[in-house]
């Protein structure tokens, strides 16, 4: 565990500082933990493990900057993570169908679950929603890898107008997971 | 899209790197909301006519100091509350602190008083009104407090609409005191208090639905 943190910390501290090749070390071996912690608590759910697991990894790019990178990973990541698993039961509204009890161990990163189940939800779809200045952004900057200036060349947008759209676009995009339900 | 996709998605492009926190936010809301409060009370209440004379006598300067440090304590709860597993414990003390100090001041009061007037120092003459009003000037910096949070990732949001009801209070109670003629302390550690908890109470009535993401 304790070495789970220190890995996921240096990936995270990385990849904040910029290198992105750290950061999607550090969203892959999070996506592992996410999906392990959430299949134990959603034991009659397995369903929605997957789901959760993206809306939680969404949740923790949209929120990184709440992370104080003198702190600890772990407790940041497991109260993340107990937020979204808490909501969804409340949209849910089954609480009883859960046989695991939601405890408060830290042990968000003691097993990981590289095996990915079919997501029910699709991202994609509900990216096609949004409006134009958020989409276009996203998929230039985000799916194609294409640079700031050449997709505001592309679109006619400006630099910044870019960087907001992928911005306010991923947290609509996050928005929209929840009124999915 | 499967999960691999979406965190080929989300580390790809430039924005990976930024992580800058709106803590200007908070800064603003305070503005704002303290702002606010001032003009709803100069439109409702107006300033008290002796405020001149009042700064000279120390107790004017407890109240305040009793009221800001509440605000700070409740401000400092929510910028801890507004961080997903941050600790908290140590804004308890905080907020505890002032109340059992102007307490300890109001037992010295009250045992020193004459009989006949303990209920003055207990009630005063605004009792009644005193914490509605609060309340009602600390709408504005509940407001834009709760926009500043959501700025944030809050997981725990009834503790979280708790510490926004009593920082917004608190600020609202400072400007309060502007207005307030009331200057016994067995009066500012109750009806103070009370004004700081409708809007504690209102925090977390409300947190759950406000504070959402």
């Amino acid at each position: 565990m304790r070495a789970n943190e220190d890995r996921l910390r240096g990936f995270l501290l990385l990849g904040l500082s910029g290198d992105a090749r750290a950061y999607r070390d550090f969203l892959e071996a999070l996506s592992a933990h996410l999906r392990a912690f959430f299949r134990r608590r959603l034991a009659h759910l397995p369903d929605e493990v997957e789901d959760l697991v993206q809306e939680c990894l969404l949740a923790i790019h949209n929120q990184r900057h709440t992370y104080e990178t003198d702190q600890p990973l772990t407790p940041w990541v497991h109260a993340i993570a107990k937020y979204k698993l808490i909501d969804l039961i409340r949209r849910r509204a089954s609480v009883d169908r859960l046989t695991e009890p939601l405890d408060d161990e830290h042990d968000v990163f003691s097993s990981a679950d590289a095996e990915a189940s079919e997501a029910r939800r699709d991202i994609a779809k509900l990216l096609d929603q949004l409006p134009d200045r958020q989409r276009l952004p996203i998929v230039c900057v985000k799916l194609r890898g294409l640079s700031v200036v050449e997709t505001a060349r592309m679109t006619g947008m400006s630099a910044s107008a870019v960087k907001v759209g992928v911005h306010r676009g991923l947290k609509a995009l996050a928005a929209k997971i929840r009124k999915d339900e | 899209m499967n999960t691999d996709d979406l965190v080929t998605m989300l580390a790809t492009g430039p924005a990976a790197g930024i992580a800058n926190a709106p803590k200007y936010r908070f800064v603003a809301a305070i503005g704002w909301g303290a702002l606010g409060a001032t003009l709803l009370m100069a439109i409702l209440l107006g300033v008290r006519h002796d405020l001149a004379d009042a700064v000279s006598r120390p107790m004017f300067w407890v109240k305040l100091g009793y009221v800001v440090s509440l605000a700070a304590a409740g401000l400092f709860a929510l910028s801890r509350l507004a961080r997903p597993g941050a600790r908290v414990a140590g804004a308890a003390f905080g907020l505890a602190a002032p109340v059992l100090l102007m307490w300890l001041i109001a037992a010295i009061e009250l045992t020193a008083a004459d009989p006949a007037k303990l209920s003055d120092l207990v009630f005063g003459r605004t009792w009644a009104s005193c914490p509605l009003l609060i309340a009602t000037l600390s709408v504005p910096t509940f407001a834009a407090m709760a926009w500043a949070t959501k700025g944030f990732a809050p997981t725990r949001l009834r503790l979280a609409g708790a510490a926004l009801g009593l920082a917004s209070g608190g600020i609202a109670a400072a400007v309060y005191s502007l207005h307030c003629p009331e200057m016994a302390a067995p009066f500012l550690g109750l009806w103070y208090l009370a004004g700081l908890l409708i809007p504690a109470a209102l925090g977390v009535l409300s947190g759950p639905l406000l504070l959402r993401w």
